[in-house]
């Protein structure tokens, strides 16, 4: 079903430009990756500071607010560069098993992170929430992280 | 002197051998090295970002360092320890490339910095720390780390690309930087 969307990318001016240009793909993945670092620790230090540690004379709500530009910002750089890299071989993408795990991932990701993470960590929500569930919290959003990285990295690795 | 001959014999060992040509274990080393970065850099880029004053603004920096260095330091060993491994899988073609030569230059600029950052002006830091935006000095650190730690990933990103390797004729600068020897 997605397989001839896929093609018409592949075929698109805009894909043959990156993958037939020597340099595009590798200064597109440098950005990808100065972005992650950025991602990887705005969701950290409010994964950290919900399972006890890193900031922790700080409220949840707190360690938050401040994490959260950082980590929209990054996101945004991370799901442009990352769409480009896409376009690039979206043939080799649809055959990655890599790419459907990362895929998928960064669905789950997004909405537990702007949906159940999001509610509970603002404000003062998270004085009212159970630690326990703070932690459960933290953990999910760890591995479906950790899924999005690794699944990413694979890519490169298959095909 | 050259380093060739050691990474010559580096590469001849049996270890380096069987990382190299090991179907998994190379890409787990490599994963973790690059999904570490969310850990030290990760953090790292926070405590820059602090130190510029434009992130974490009502956090102490004493703060900032106390928490997050030990997670920084860990982040970093198992940065250091996976990149290592990964030199000794590919020892020759990363001492003759001109990025890995360039990563391992900024590495010691960026020690350098963090050195002179908490043996100088992050030894007042009681008197600094609750402002907002920190003094000139930190500020440069901050700003220092935050431009090598980048031009740190970029190179290392760029060096699985063979553009400048000594097999592609490189021209003479590039031949020179790379330390490449007529066979």
């Amino acid at each position: 079903m997605l397989l001839p969307f896929f093609q018409s990318i592949e075929a698109s001016a805009l894909s043959k430009a990156i993958s037939t240009s020597s340099w595009a793909f590798a200064v597109i993945e440098s950005v990808h990756l100065l972005a992650l670092s950025v991602i990887g620790g705005a969701v950290l230090m409010l994964d950290l500071r919900l399972l006890g540690f890193g900031l922790r004379r700080q409220t949840v709500g707190e360690v938050a607010r401040e994490a959260q530009p950082w980590l929209i910002g990054s996101l945004i750089v991370m799901l442009l560069t990352g769409a480009f890299l896409f376009v690039s071989e979206p043939i080799k993408c649809y055959y990655s098993t890599p790419f459907w795990v990362k895929m998928t991932s960064l669905a789950l990701a997004m909405l537990f992170t702007f949906t159940v993470r999001w509610r509970v960590t603002r404000g003062e929500t998270a004085t009212r929430v159970r630690p326990i569930w703070l932690k459960t919290i933290a953990l999910v959003s760890l591995l479906l992280w950790f899924g999005v990285g690794a699944g990413g990295r694979w890519i490169g690795f298959s095909g | 002197m050259s380093l060739l001959p050691f990474c010559e014999w580096l590469a001849s060992t049996r270890g380096s051998i069987a990382l190299h040509e090991s179907l998994y274990m190379y890409p787990i080393v490599e994963s973790v090295h690059v999904l570490t970065l969310c850990i030290f850099v990760g953090m790292s880029v926070m405590l820059d970002l602090r130190l510029l004053g434009v992130a974490l603004r009502r956090v102490p920096v004493s703060e900032v360092t106390d928490r997050l260095l030990p997670w920084m330091l860990a982040g970093f060993v198992v940065m250091f320890v996976t990149g290592l491994l990964l030199f000794y899988a590919i020892p020759i073609r990363s001492y003759q490339n001109v990025f890995f030569r360039i990563k391992v230059i900024a590495l010691v600029l960026a020690g350098a910095n963090a050195w002179i950052f908490h043996a100088g002006v992050h030894k007042h830091v009681a008197e600094w720390g609750l402002g907002r935006t920190p003094p000139r000095k930190a500020r440069l650190a901050g700003a220092a780390s935050l431009f090598l730690w980048a031009l740190i990933i970029v190179c290392g990103r760029m060096i699985a690309y063979n553009w400048f390797d000594c097999d592609m004729k490189p021209r003479p600068l590039i031949k020179w930087a790379a330390g490449c020897v007529d066979k």
